[in-house]
């Protein structure tokens, strides 16, 4: 089966995020950029499923001209091909990037890539749709948060957790699925991966920008979100001072008595 | 007819679920009518699927402590459970049928979809984990919302016929009402029916949705599993290990810990992707969102994907051998030292304390 998996590509952020002087984006400069977290997973279930019963894996983004790296990031990790909806570089709201990814589908013919992975939500926008607008567009059905994909034949199985157990799907392909990370651990890229990803072809087209509707003013850090811990002490000798900020919080009242049960999550 | 503002309100064994709440304080911020000539408020419609017309009698008067005006039961042939696109066509219908100014819904795994499905079938823009909005004009608002869940604000401004907003689910919520085991509490709840719900000032109507095939080919079975153990969303207190725990091995005294403190071990994303711990155990923005008591994380630095998802505890303590740790500057307490001294000198503490060996 022919597997379309569609990745953003977000700047890489760690400890602190640092916004350029505008507040229009997170400064990248001493950081760079990388895939979306459930985007990475999803290349790996679409390799898993080809590398399983055959078929090719294409990845796909939307972004500038220097997303390429991304790509060939997937193509390291198993992808076959590489598809860039080049831009300008401007931000691309859900409505306009899935309309460009379902333009770029349809104009293959309507038996191209039976499954279509994306990540459930990107890291930097959490918008939570372009999958399923991408499914709309193609009159597809879509299920979304999957955290467990099974093909059998035509059909497709998918769980996702819901409180205390899990929602499950079947739906028909051709499908659009959202999947989330811990579907897998994806791999390392492999020595061969790497070289094969340099040399791949990447098929560019460049769709037309349009607005969404929702327009970004400035982006902000949360006030309050910089304090200092009150240091309790170094090592060892931090314990007794520990044990008491443990009990003003009344969490010693019943520790460590007989019938408490410690049970992992 | 006065326009109206729809909320889809999701129900937590039979109560209006937490984050619903939040939707509802947002919604209702945006049924007022600020066009002139207007009396200024609207109505806000509170819709809730699949109930058989049974619910917690505490639905009536959350609904009324947050300015619902009216409560839409929504049943059709086909729409027992969770049918997403069904859920979103029945919004489309009835926000038409009330000239909606804005359809909102919590930005839970079952909002969030139901919204980009209404989003997709209008054509219209959604607004995902917004935490704030506001009229500004005819067709226009103003609003604040949650990006890198939460790590960073968006101030936006959405313009459309209108307006399709998800509520960040995570956001501090007003109250305590949400801590502890939410179960416990529920099974105590006795189903109602609508007439006593209505007793509480609510109005019920039904509506009943005119459903296409394709709004139904995507249905969730429902399935429990593990019954018992504690849930690491739902925890009192976290006992937290990442990379300086230096191996699964590692983890052996803070499942100890956990136990002594009635809590779960939750872990950052470098410990699972390293395959030390199963994923299910990960706290942070592509993992568990946790809102314990007590987080106490050790060997953790702090990356904003992490902070992401312990942002809602109520204490945060850090044992760290890096004063300068990212975590250092978002935790309350910290103990500057080695996490593999420091927590077995905790548990013998707490052992001796407890009376225990």
């Amino acid at each position: 089966m022919d597997v379309l998996v569609c990745v953003k590509r977000v700047p890489m952020v760690g400890g602190k995020v640092v916004l350029t002087a505008d507040g229009q984006e997170v400064d990248t400069r001493m950081s760079g950029f990388t895939v979306s977290p459930h985007e990475e997973c999803a290349v790996e279930e679409a390799v898993r499923i080809t590398e399983r019963s055959g078929g090719t894996v294409t990845v796909l983004t939307l972004g500038p001209p220097e997303a390429v790296d991304q790509l060939r990031d997937m193509l390291a990790l198993g992808a076959h091909r590489g598809i860039l909806l080049e831009t300008d570089g401007r931000e691309w709201g859900p409505v306009a990037t899935a309309a460009a990814i379902a333009a770029a589908v349809g104009e293959l013919g309507p038996g191209a890539f039976p499954l279509i992975i994306a990540g459930n939500e990107a890291a930097d926008t959490g918008g939570y749709q372009v999958g399923i607008r991408v499914a709309h567009a193609l009159g597809r059905p879509c299920v979304t948060g999957i955290k467990r994909l099974e093909v059998a034949g035509d059909v497709l199985r998918a769980w996702r957790e819901s409180g205390a157990g899990h929602e499950e799907f079947e739906v028909a392909l051709p499908a659009v699925v959202g999947v989330k990370e811990g579907i897998n651990l994806p791999r390392y890229p492999s020595l061969p991966g790497r070289l094969r990803a340099k040399r791949a072809q990447i098929t560019v087209l460049k769709p037309a920008w349009q607005a969404d509707g929702l327009r970004k003013v400035a982006l902000r850090v949360p006030a309050g979100s910089a304090q200092r811990a009150r240091v309790l002490g170094h090592g060892t000798e931090a314990v007794p001072e520990l044990m008491r900020v443990l009990g003003e919080m009344g969490l010693l009242a019943s520790a460590g008595m007989p019938g408490r049960e410690g049970i992992v999550g | 007819m006065s326009r109206a503002a729809v909320c889809l309100v999701e129900l937590d064994h039979g109560e209006v679920a937490a984050a619903s709440q939040r939707a509802l304080a947002v919604a209702r911020s945006l049924a007022a009518d600020p066009s002139p000539g207007s009396s200024g408020a609207n109505a806000l419609v509170a819709v809730v699927f699949g109930t058989d017309g049974l619910l917690a009698e505490s639905v009536g008067s959350d609904l009324a402590l947050h300015g619902a005006t009216e409560l839409c039961l929504v049943a059709a042939q086909g729409l027992n459970g969770y049918v997403p696109a069904a859920w979103a066509r029945a919004l489309e219908q009835l926000a038409a049928r009330r000239m909606a100014t804005a359809v909102v819904a919590a930005a839970t795994d079952h909002g969030s979809e139901v919204l980009a499905h209404l989003g997709a079938m209008t054509g219209l823009p959604v607004a995902a984990n917004c935490v704030a909005a506001a009229a500004a004009g005819a067709g226009a608002w103003q609003l604040v919302r949650h990006r890198w869940a939460g790590s960073l604000l968006e101030d936006a401004v959405l313009e459309a016929p209108c307006a399709l907003l998800t509520v960040a689910a995570d956001a501090a919520v007003a109250g305590d009402a949400v801590a502890g085991d939410a179960a416990a509490v529920a099974s105590a709840q006795p189903a109602v029916a609508a007439n006593v719900i209505e007793a509480s000032g609510v109005p019920v109507v039904s509506f009943t949705p005119s459903l296409h095939e394709a709004d139904l080919r995507v249905r969730a079975t429902e399935s429990a599993e593990h019954g018992s153990g504690l849930s690491l969303a739902t925890a009192r207190v976290v006992i937290g290990g990442g990379r300086g725990v230096g191996g699964p091995e590692g983890f052996a005294v803070l499942e100890e810990l956990a136990g002594l403190l009635g809590g779960v071990v939750g872990v950052s994303r470098v410990v699972t992707s390293q395959g030390w711990r199963p994923h299910r155990q990960q706290v942070g923005q592509t993992g568990t969102k946790i809102s314990p008591e007590l987080y106490l994380a050790c060997g953790i630095s702090g990356a904003i994907q992490h902070m992401a998802g312990c942002q809602s505890a109520k204490h945060i303590v850090a044992v760290n051998t890096d004063p300068d740790a990212p975590i250092m500057s978002r935790a309350d307490y910290a103990v500057v030292g080695d996490l593999s001294e420091v927590i077995p000198a905790l548990v013998a503490a707490i052992r001796a304390a407890g009376g225990q060996g």
